[in-house]
């Protein structure tokens, strides 16, 4: 596969392939269906597809309503109103009732780039790991979101899948003995100083920081965290446990994300240094998308100095 | 089960009422004056209109029943229970730590229930989901759903009133509960909703304006949408809040509050006179 394609482009591919399959797959969207990449499966399998308007809340309510009766509806719209505006739709008509419904938010994090604050949703991985029963996803890339799809359409109960505007590099198809198991974190490369958890494209960005802090001889152990919910506990502990510290890493807040549950994991179960990299506690702004993660930090370079920081703390 | 009609679907509907206000006073708290407004239309369908098996409350050809109104659980509860779904003793336990029955209904717990809700204004778009899921699927149940003259302030239910519109949803029928009153007052005060009728025809819905109390008038409005091709029918019911505890009627007090023994007592000395009354005929 290798190349660039962003996840959301993976997704909008992979929901056509799959669609033969898996007939009880429904696809909602809320005119953004060119943005969410829903529309090659609208134009391939119209009478699967529903173009709910710009109205969020009722088209999680549908999904909630077809899943109830035996279909396996994904709903689809930008991450800030997937889990911002329907936050209370996603809690009480798809997780209370453990309904089959993914929710999908596209545009996730702050690479959104030049719409700006109110449509970077850095929250949602916070707000979707509060709810009870959610499985929540982040792929990395574009073969790593593929095989997300395939695995929800395979699972049973409500779910978030997080998608990512700009493209990304594809390495974990090359990647040696790459497998993707919901739940299940991947070792992207090994390490004995200092383990890089971390989710989403900040994957892509993690194994760069690991050859910036290689120069400096700090060995960092990389870990893709695909699911923050249930999140891989035994491989971020067996990572505390062998290299002394742990650096979280998301295009997300650092608060109440995957930032948030390593550290309540870890300060529970094997208190070691950790440092969290991600948006801080701020709103995002305009500009282009690598810009915009250059502002705010999200950069290999700030990576590796958090790294820095967690190993200098093992002192 | 015979269908019940008349005077018998009136009866079922008082004993249903005297089931839910006595749940909700034994559980001291709930809500007793949109559950009193809306049990003869939760009768209506359960004991008449639906296709339901109580054995085989999952039954995938069943109608389905979605209570956007969610907090007259009561009605609802005591209407399944005596239909069969769940032994009418549970109703004892409405709201307990022991129980299933918890104070919004829970349909990964109560055999019967289709659709969780509570939060209002959500309801309706999972009706609408039912609905869609019956036509993609080619199957001929139906969907009904109750929401509260209250609870159209929220803009979400709006959202499922264009959608069941765009989407032709002739398979699915909503009741609008008008007792005009809700927690802060009336209605017509808090926030107008109306003119109901004519705002949902202009969304594109059969509208049908009946007593919310005569069941004649019930089956027959239930008998029009089921008549009605290629859009939704809104059954608009004049209700009142409270209906059968003269205290209780038209009283925005009695929403969610609880009736103490001296208060049950007369509650329930009306209700049984109204239903022997009833059966007296």
């Amino acid at each position: 596969m290798a190349g660039k394609i962003a996840t959301r482009g993976a997704y909008g591919k992979a929901l056509v392939e799959l669609a033969e399959q898996y007939p009880k797959l429904m696809v909602l969207d809320a005119d953004l269906a060119k943005a969410t990449m829903t529309k090659d499966f609208a134009a391939a399998y119209p009478d699967r597809f529903f173009d709910c308007g710009i109205a969020e809340n009722n088209m999680v309510g549908i999904a909630a309503g077809m899943a109830a009766c035996g279909l396996k509806p994904f709903a689809n719209t930008f991450a800030i109103f997937a889990a911002g505006r329907s936050y209370e739709q996603v809690r009480n008509s798809v997780a209370y009732p453990h309904l089959n419904v993914t929710v999908v938010g596209s545009h996730g994090g702050i690479s959104v780039g030049e719409d700006g604050a109110t449509h970077q949703c850095t929250e949602d991985l916070a707000l979707m790991r509060q709810i009870p029963g959610m499985l929540v996803l982040n792929p990395c890339d574009g073969n790593e979101m593929t095989k997300a799809v395939e695995a929800l359409l395979n699972y049973e109960g409500p779910a978030y899948l997080r998608l990512g505007r700009p493209a990304v590099e594809t390495f974990t198809d090359e990647l040696e003995g790459y497998k993707f198991e919901l739940g299940k974190g991947v070792t992207i490369a090994d390490g004995t100083d200092v383990t890089i958890v971390a989710t989403g494209m900040m994957v892509g960005m993690a194994r760069k920081a690991r050859e910036l802090l290689a120069a400096d001889g700090i060995s960092a152990r990389v870990l893709d965290i695909h699911t923050i919910k249930p999140l891989d506990e035994e491989l971020i502990l067996k990572a505390a446990r062998e290299t002394g510290a742990i650096v979280t890493s998301e295009e997300a807040s650092v608060l109440g994300g995957l930032g948030g549950a390593v550290a309540e994991l870890l300060a529970e179960n094997c208190p070691v240094p950790v440092v969290r990299h991600g948006v801080e506690d701020t709103f995002g702004r305009s500009g282009t998308a690598n810009a915009v993660l250059e502002y705010f930090g999200l950069t290999p370079e700030v990576l590796a100095d958090k790294c820095r920081k967690a190993v200098a703390m093992k002192k | 089960m015979e269908k019940l009609y008349g005077k018998d679907l009136s009866v079922m509907a008082y004993k249903a009422r005297l089931l839910a206000v006595e749940a909700v006073h034994r559980a001291a708290s709930g809500h007793p004056g949109g559950s009193l407004s809306c049990a003869d239309a939760l009768t209506a369908l359960y004991f008449n209109e639906m296709k339901v098996d109580p054995t085989n409350p999952k039954w995938p050809e069943r109608d389905r029943f979605v209570l956007s109104k969610g907090h007259c659980a009561p009605a609802l509860y005591a209407v399944l229970a005596l239909r069969g779904f769940f032994p009418v003793e549970d109703l004892q336990l409405l709201r307990s730590i022991k129980s299933h029955l918890s104070g919004h209904p829970d349909m990964k717990h109560v055999p019967g229930v289709d659709m969780s809700t509570g939060s209002l204004g959500q309801g309706l778009s999972a009706a609408v989901g039912m609905a869609m899921a019956a036509k993609i699927e080619n199957k001929d149940y139906r969907t009904y759903a109750i929401c509260g003259d209250g609870e159209i302030a929220e803009g979400q239910i709006w959202e499922a009133i264009m959608a069941a519109a765009k989407w032709h949803l002739d398979n699915l029928c909503a009741f609008i509960d008008i007792n005009g009153l809700q927690i802060d007052g009336k209605t017509s005060d808090v926030m107008p909703t109306e003119p109901v009728d004519k705002k949902l025809e202009a969304f594109g819905w059969h509208v049908v304006k009946i007593d919310g109390h005569n069941m004649e008038q019930i089956l027959a409005a239930l008998s029009e949408a089921r008549s009605t091709a290629g859009k939704p029918t809104a059954i608009l019911m004049a209700t009142v809040k409270g209906k059968g505890v003269s205290y209780m009627e038209n009283q925005a007090g009695w929403h969610g509050k609880a009736p103490n023994a001296e208060e049950f007592a007369i509650a329930k000395a009306e209700l049984e006179a109204k239903i022997k009354e009833l059966e007296g005929n």
